[in-house]
Parts: C-alpha cells; sequence; structure tokens
C-alpha cells in the first residue's frame, strides 16, 4: 500500500509535520537551556499574573502630538526612572503615536507612580566635588569601613552666604557628610526631584562616580540643538550644542566663571554637569571661553555615545508632560483566578466540542480532536518562542481568542467532511471522495481564513494594546489552522480512508455511503457523475485517478457488483462510475 | 445520527428544501423588525457603558469581612462627601466601588478608608484611574479599524468571486449582525467594556467567515449550471443555501460551544468579568451570523443578481421549459 503516490505523499506531508513541530521544539529548547531567556511557559501579560498598568498620555509644551523619536526617548527615559525605583521586570511600550504604557509587576505605590509620570528636566549644575561612588574609606587598620550616617545634628546651612553657583560655601558640614556615605545603587536616593535652588548630590549614570553639584543654572530649554559628529580638526566624536539667546549669555557667564578655574587650577570646580533626571549624563571641564553659545563636548565618545548624549541632551530640552489616561491594579491572585477559569472553562469546550463531533462525524470526529490536538502543541510552543522572541504575552483577551479559535479550527474540517459527504453523495467511491472533496473544501478554506487573517492584522495595526492580544492570538491560530489542515488532516484522511474500517465505509466511520444515501441512489438512478470540472488542480485529479486504481479489495467487489446489477437492468453508468478505471 | 444524514441527504439532493430565497419577502421583513427593535432597546434600556469608557476611579476590596455595601459608599463619602458612588459585589466574595474621578490624594485616602472600614489589609484594596480619553480613543480607533476592515473585505470578496454584489450582500449582512448583537447585549443588561467590544470584533470576522464559506457553495452552484440549467438563478441559490445548511449547523453549534462554556462560567460559578463580557457578545453573534448568512446575505444576494438581464433571460427560459414540461405530461 505504501507504494501508491497518494499515500507516499502523505506520508511526506506527515512527516514533515513531525519535522516542523520538532524544529519547534528545538528552536524554544535553544531559548531555554542555550540562551537562558526563554521558558516552556508561555510569559502571561498582566491581567493574568497580576500587575499595574499605567497609561500616560505624552504632551509637548505647546500641545502639539511629539514625534516618535520623542516619545521613544520619553520612554527610555522613564524606563531609567522606574529601572531606578529597583523595580525589575518593568514593561514600557509606546502606544499609538502618543501613549506609553508602563507595566509593573505588583502594586505600583505613591512614590514609583510619581517618578513615572514626571516631566524629564534636564539642568546644568557647576560641579563642587565629587568623589568614586563608594560608601567605604581604608582607615588606619587597613581595612575598610562604611562612612558614618549623617549626624542629624550637623549644620544643614551653608557657613556663609555663597556668591555663585560654584561658591564651596554651599556644602555644609551636613551635605559633606551625607555626601561620603551617599550610596548610587540605593534607590531611595533620588536626587531628580530636588529643588532647582539648592545644591545636589548625584551620580553619573553607571553609579561610578558621585558629585556634589551646585545649584541649577540653566535648564533643558536653553538647548535649541544637540547633535553627534566628528571634530574637524582630530576627527574624535564630539557633541555640538547650540544654545537660545538666554542660555548663551546665562553659559557665557558660567564658561567665565569656570574657565577661570581652570586657568586656577581649581579641579573639579572647572566641571560643568548635565544632569538628567537627577543623574549626571555628562560632566566636561570647560576649556575655553564659551561666549557665542555653541559649546561642543569632547572626551572619549564612540559614534554611539555622542549620538546616545546628544539626543539626551537634545530630548531632555522638549521635555513632554504626561497626564495618566488610565491606571488599574490586578492582583496577582485575581489574575490566577481569571485563567484559571479561562482554562477550565476551554478544556470543557473542548470535550464539548470532541463528544459533538464524535457523535455527528462518528470517527471522523476522531480526526477533529487530534487535528486541535496538533493544533493546540503547535500553538503552545510558538507562543513560548514569540514570548521569548518578540516579548509577546498572553493576555485574558489572548485566551479568549484562543478557546475562541477552537470553533473556528474544527469548522475546516466540518467544511471539508460535508464536501466529502457530498461527493459520497454523488456516488463517488470513499477514496475519490476524499480527493475532490479535498480540492472543492481548500478553496473555500483559503477564502474564508483569509478573511480571519485579515480581520486580525487589521485589528493588531489599529485597535490598542487590549485588542491587540486578541488579534495576534486569532490571526496566529488561523494561520496554523491553515497549516494543519493542509499538513496534518488531509494526509491523515488520506491514509484513513486506506484502511479496512473507512474505505469500506463502515457504519461507525463516519463515511457510510449507504447512510449517506449515495448506494441507494446509485442503484435507482445511476447518476452520470459529473466529470472534474474546471478550477479544480491537475495534481488532485491525478492523486483522484490514482487513488481509483487502488481500490481496496471491498471497493472493487461492490463496484462490479453494481455494474453487474446495472448491466442487467440495462441502465448505463457505473456505481463509482468515475471513467477513468 | 442516522437521521441527522438522511436530513442532510435530502437537503442536498434537494428533497428537504427550506424556502431562504423563496420566502424572503418574510425574512426580509422579520430581519428589519430585530433591527429596528435592536436599535430601539436603548431608548427603554439605556446602554450602560462601562467605566473604561466614562472614566471614573475603582476601588476592589478583596474578601472583605462583610459584603454590606453601605460601608462602602460611608467610607467613600467620609473622604469625599460628595462622589456619587456605585457598589457592586463580584464573584460574590468582593466589594467593588466605582466613583467620580479622583485625585491621587484621594484615591490613597479612600483606599486606607475602605480597608479600614473592611477590617482588611491595605494591600486587599486595589484601585484604578481611567481617565475619560481612554474609551474615547479605543472606540475611536475600533471605529477606524472597523471602516477599513469592511473596505479591504469588500475588495478581496468582490475579486474572489467576480462580482461585487456579493461584497454588498455579505457587508449588509454583517451590519444586521452587528446591530442585532449589539441590541441582544444591551437587553441583557451587560455594560459595554472593551471585551464586549472585542467580541463585537470578533463577531464581524467570524460573520463575514461563515457567510464567505456559504457564499462559496453558491458560487460553485450557479456557475456550474452553465445555460442549460433546470433551475432558476434564486432556486440554484436556495439549493446551494440547503445543501450547506448542515454545515452551517454544525459550525455554529461547535463554536457556539467552547465560547458557551466560557460564558457558563464565568457568569454563574466564579464571576469573571473579561471573560464574561467577551464571550456573550461573541456566543449571541456566532448564532445571529448563522441565521443572517442564511434568512439576509444569501437571499439578499440572490435579489441583487435576479435584475440582471442575462439571468432574467435565463430564468425565463427555465420557467417556460418547465411549464411546458407541465402540460406535457
Amino acid at each position: 500500500m505504501a507504494s501508491s503516490s497518494p499515500v507516499r505523499h502523505a506520508w511526506r506531508v506527515l512527516l514533515g509535520l513531525v519535522l516542523v513541530t520538532g524544529v519547534l521544539f528545538g528552536i524554544n529548547a535553544l531559548g531555554v537551556y542555550g540562551f537562558q531567556k526563554s521558558s516552556w511557559t508561555p510569559e502571561l501579560a498582566l491581567d493574568l499574573q497580576g500587575g499595574t498598568q499605567i497609561v500616560l498620555q505624552a504632551q509637548t509644551e505647546d500641545g502639539s502630538a511629539p514625534s516618535q523619536e520623542q516619545l521613544d526617548q520619553a520612554a527610555s527615559i522613564i524606563r531609567q526612572r522606574v529601572d531606578a525605583s529597583g523595580v525589575s521586570e518593568a514593561d514600557i511600550t509606546t502606544e499609538g503615536g502618543q501613549n506609553i504604557v508602563v507595566q509593573i509587576p505588583g502594586v505600583a505605590d505613591e512614590q514609583t507612580r510619581d517618578r513615572i509620570k514626571s516631566s524629564a528636566q534636564l539642568e546644568f549644575r557647576a560641579v563642587l566635588a565629587t568623589n568614586a561612588a563608594t560608601t567605604e574609606f581604608v582607615g588606619e587598620d587597613g581595612e575598610s569601613t562604611p562612612y558614618p550616617s549623617p549626624d542629624p545634628t550637623l549644620a544643614a546651612t551653608p557657613t556663609a552666604e555663597p556668591t555663585d553657583a560654584s561658591d564651596l560655601s554651599w556644602v555644609s558640614e551636613k551635605l559633606a557628610a551625607e555626601f561620603l556615605a551617599y550610596d548610587c545603587a540605593n534607590p531611595d536616593n533620588d536626587p531628580a526631584r530636588a529643588p532647582k535652588d539648592e545644591p545636589l548630590i548625584a551620580c553619573d549614570d553607571l553609579g561610578q562616580a558621585k558629585y556634589i553639584l551646585g545649584p541649577a543654572e540653566l535648564d533643558g530649554t536653553a538647548i535649541t540643538d544637540a547633535t553627534a559628529g566628528r571634530d574637524p580638526k582630530t576627527g574624535a566624536w564630539i557633541v555640538q550644542l547650540t544654545m537660545n539667546d538666554k542660555g548663551t549669555e546665562a553659559f557665557g557667564e558660567v564658561s567665565t566663571r569656570l574657565n577661570q578655574y581652570r586657568i586656577d587650577g581649581l579641579t573639579p570646580r572647572d566641571q560643568f554637569a548635565f544632569v538628567l533626571d537627577g543623574r549626571v549624563i555628562s560632566a566636561p571641564r570647560m576649556n575655553g571661553l564659551i561666549l557665542d553659545g555653541r559649546p561642543s563636548i569632547s572626551g572619549s565618545f564612540t559614534q554611539e555615545s555622542a549620538t546616545t548624549l546628544a539626543d539626551q541632551l537634545k530630548f531632555g530640552a522638549l521635555p513632554l508632560s504626561f497626564t495618566v489616561q488610565s491606571s488599574g491594579t490586578v492582583s496577582a491572585t485575581l489574575g490566577t483566578q481569571q485563567l484559571q477559569i479561562g482554562l477550565i472553562a476551554g478544556l470543557i469546550g473542548l470535550a464539548l466540542v470532541a463528544v459533538y463531533s464524535l457523535l455527528v462525524y462518528r470517527a471522523l470526529g476522531a480526526v477533529i480532536v487530534a487535528s486541535i490536538a496538533v493544533m493546540g502543541v503547535l500553538t503552545y510552543i510558538i507562543i513560548c518562542i514569540l514570548a521569548w522572541r518578540m516579548g509577546f504575552r498572553l493576555s485574558l483577551a489572548g485566551v479568549a481568542g484562543l478557546i475562541v479559535s477552537i470553533g473556528f479550527v474544527a469548522d475546516s474540517f466540518i467544511v471539508y467532511f460535508e464536501r466529502i459527504r457530498d461527493e459520497l453523495r454523488d456516488g463517488k467511491s470513499i477514496t475519490a471522495a476524499v480527493e475532490d472533496g479535498w480540492g472543492r473544501a481548500k478553496r473555500t478554506i483559503y477564502i474564508s481564513k483569509s478573511i480571519n487573517i485579515l480581520a486580525a492584522v487589521v485589528l493588531y495595526i489599529l485597535a490598542d494594546a487590549t485588542v491587540k492580544g486578541f488579534a495576534f492570538t486569532l490571526g496566529l491560530t488561523t494561520v496554523i489552522d491553515v497549516f494543519i489542515f493542509v499538513i496534518f488532516t488531509h494526509p491523515v484522511m488520506q491514509l484513513l480512508v486506506r484502511t479496512r474500517f473507512f474505505g469500506n465505509g463502515h457504519p461507525l466511520s463516519g463515511l457510510d455511503p449507504q447512510a449517506l444515501g449515495a448506494v441507494y441512489r446509485s442503484r435507482s438512478q445511476f447518476r452520470e457523475v459529473a466529470t472534474a470540472s474546471a478550477g479544480r488542480g491537475a495534481r488532485n485529479a491525478r492523486s483522484r485517478g490514482e487513488a481509483d486504481r487502488r481500490q481496496t479489495i471491498a471497493e472493487r467487489k461492490r463496484a462490479e457488483a453494481l455494474a453487474r446489477e446495472a448491466s442487467s437492468s440495462g441502465r448505463p453508468g457505473s456505481a463509482s462510475g468515475e471513467g477513468e478505471n | 445520527m442516522a437521521s441527522m444524514n438522511e436530513f442532510g441527504n435530502n437537503l442536498y439532493t434537494g428533497k428537504t428544501s427550506f424556502p431562504f430565497v423563496g420566502r424572503r419577502r418574510l425574512w426580509f421583513i422579520i430581519a428589519i423588525a430585530l433591527v429596528v427593535g435592536s436599535i430601539l432597546v436603548p431608548l427603554f434600556r439605556p446602554i450602560q457603558f462601562s467605566i473604561e469608557f466614562t472614566g471614573g476611579s475603582q476601588f476592589t476590596v478583596q474578601a472583605p469581612d462583610s459584603v454590606d455595601q453601605r460601608t462602602a459608599t460611608e467610607a467613600v463619602h467620609s473622604v469625599v462627601p460628595t462622589a456619587t458612588t456605585k457598589v457592586v459585589v463580584v464573584s460574590g466574595t468582593d466589594i467593588r466601588v466605582q466613583t467620580d474621578q479622583m485625585s491621587d490624594e484621594e484615591t490613597q485616602k479612600v483606599s486606607a478608608a475602605l480597608a479600614d472600614a473592611y477590617g482588611v489589609e491595605p494591600e486587599s484594596v486595589t484601585s484604578s484611574y481611567i481617565g475619560p480619553a481612554w474609551g474615547e480613543n479605543v472606540t475611536r480607533q475600533s471605529l477606524w479599524g472597523l471602516a477599513i476592515f469592511l473596505a479591504l473585505t469588500f475588495l478581496i470578496l468582490a475579486l474572489y468571486f467576480r462580482t461585487w454584489k456579493m461584497s454588498a450582500a455579505a457587508i449588509i449582512g454583517l451590519l444586521d449582525v452587528l446591530v442585532i448583537t449589539i441590541g441582544v447585549y444591551a437587553l441583557a443588561g451587560f455594560e459595554i467594556s472593551p471585551a464586549a467590544v472585542i467580541g463585537f470584533l470578533t463577531i464581524l470576522a467570524y460573520s463575514l467567515y461563515d457567510t464567505t464559506v456559504v457564499f462559496d457553495k453558491i458560487r460553485e452552484n450557479t456557475t456550474e449550471d452553465g445555460d442549460q440549467t433546470g433551475r432558476t438563478f434564486g432556486e440554484s441559490v436556495n439549493l446551494a443555501v440547503n445543501q450547506t445548511l448542515v454545515r452551517s449547523i454544525n459550525t455554529s453549534i461547535v463554536a457556539a460551544l467552547p465560547v458557551g462554556a466560557i460564558l457558563f462560567i464565568g457568569a454563574f460559578w466564579l464571576g469573571a468579568e473579561t471573560l464574561t463580557d467577551i464571550s456573550l457578545s461573541i456566543f449571541v453573534g456566532i448564532l445571529v451570523a448563522t441565521y443572517s448568512t442564511l434568512f439576509v446575505a444569501a437571499p439578499l444576494y440572490s435579489l441583487f443578481r435576479e435584475k440582471e438581464p442575462h439571468i432574467v433571460a435565463r430564468d425565463a427560459k427555465v420557467r417556460s421549459a418547465r411549464s411546458k414540461a407541465v402540460v406535457d405530461a
């Protein structure tokens, strides 16, 4: 039997399915064991695992919609803020051109919320003192000792009234003690909200150095542009700033003062810090008088680090303000409960579909159930892989999409089986009916599923995050559905009809020609069976012809018996009447 | 299921035939009545929009000592005396309070007051805030999605079936489904929530999918008829609908079963709002979509095509041949 070409073809296709499944599992195994980044369970979205979601709408100062560039920059600033507050696994995405969606596992406290929705602040402050980011010192005993916590009785006010922003008298005794004990890694230390007119302790981006800074002398609005480029003389990467009139004047004063410190050798007071959100992103030394408002920052930049700094300075200069559009918390227990309900409902739904399929289609129902099982395995592993590669998270709406898809998937088979039955009713042999039914069902399935995929794609592109998850699973399952229909259901049917049980149309097989009225009609009227109509593929006709030549013994016997009957009653035609035998 | 088989056989041969096309005037009257009824539902039963659309603050108290609803109102009023509150018990054990929009500070205080009043840990009170623009944005995006989807579908179906009349019939059938589904949804007293919107969007996909499957059979029958046929165009369409009737019934049952399972479990057992909202809209939608394909889209298509000159001519030929046959007999 394995020598016949539809059978060989069927086995080959099924082997392909096994290979595809194997490859998918292999990919995920690579993700899990190789890259340590994937998992054997799908990632769950906020509404299933619990957590807080805050949707922020970004607005520029003049009320216009922000550019995607600005939005991305704002999202990355928010990401830094959330990371800095010690929350791990926060998920920050931009959405719909104006929104930033922040998802945090667990409950967000008021401090975190405030931090998230405050607008980015870029400040320019003079450096008063700097130090490595250590909180310990090596004492006379040769061992590391933490600096003591500042004594609260120390004077918090300067000893003398400071004359300018670089004046060391800003550094009170208390501030000096705080500075020594200051821990850059402690999330409670958040200088982002410090008042502008007071000195500040801040750390650099990497948490390697800490600074005492004077009060803010300029803010981000002073910068009109910042670009990364190469120094025409040295070829090194630099960041060039352009300031507005007010900025030029103020920066000129600062430059005059700091340049004098450089000449006097008063390091680090000749440095000038750009502070974004309470973190020092750059603290260059003043190398000369800059009175034209076009300073450039040089240092050991790469193209990437120069571009990053330029972006930070430029977009920090255009602060976006955020309004909270929605904020909600789902407790972890509620999320788990929802997931459980979804899973239980899915299982019950599956069981009901299985029972109904078996009732209506008898043994053929088992093909539906098996196909849905294959579908489940493929969908599961693909969702795992997508969680790893694309950060896809299964939401409640996504689960609903999966459950709904059970019905869509089952329908592919219903369409196919009904077509097979129609062909049987036309008096065709079972093997021929499977091939011809396939040819007709295929067209219907392709066009109707493409409508589904279209719906999913349009929804995915246009809708907001809640609907997106649903659209995604709907589209995904439809694609897998068509794939399984071609690569599993059809070959399985081709193989099954070659078994005695299905091929002979056992009453329980769901393909009993007698029950389907085929034999009855062929006896009474011996209809002329329509020849293969246009639109059916050549390969289809070929495999059907092949199928007829490979009829089972019982089929031939029946065909012969019917032919005898037909000739004795003097009517033309034959029951299996393909005219191709 | 022998009777089901026999039913299918008779439908296939035309022995049993439901007059989907023949009595279309009746079906159209019923459809129009249903649509008008659905549009009138909000008049005596206003459509409730969920907090996502209206904006506001929402507090959920998990597993409080008692589910006395007055306690919640008192707790809220102790902070904001003028606030309107809506208190419901969800899942049988939790209290949910919806109020006007509150400031962050008020939200904190109300949470604390609720935790205190119900004797639970502060962590057991979760709060959410929905700005008024949110629902508006979602609705606007959904409507855009709907418009673009319909336009694309119209085009694709017109290309595939080689006639825009199938596209038109399918999309009119779809609108029929949407209006009736939303009407039934409102009648059931459910709030329109984002989850329900997702459900309606699914119904779009399902309804067109279902119609396409039946239309493909109609296409097959009407194109295979050729010029030498014993059936008028309308009869051909009607036969196709009857021949796919078993599929339509089986599909709608199989599709409705899992959704029904969610609906049942969600609504009566544990109370999962998102799932219940989605599944109610889809459950109703599946049944209405199946109905609409059979009783609205298919007869409408027949109506659109029957006036075409060559079809009029062919149908006349078929009828005259038939009356001649009757006379001959």
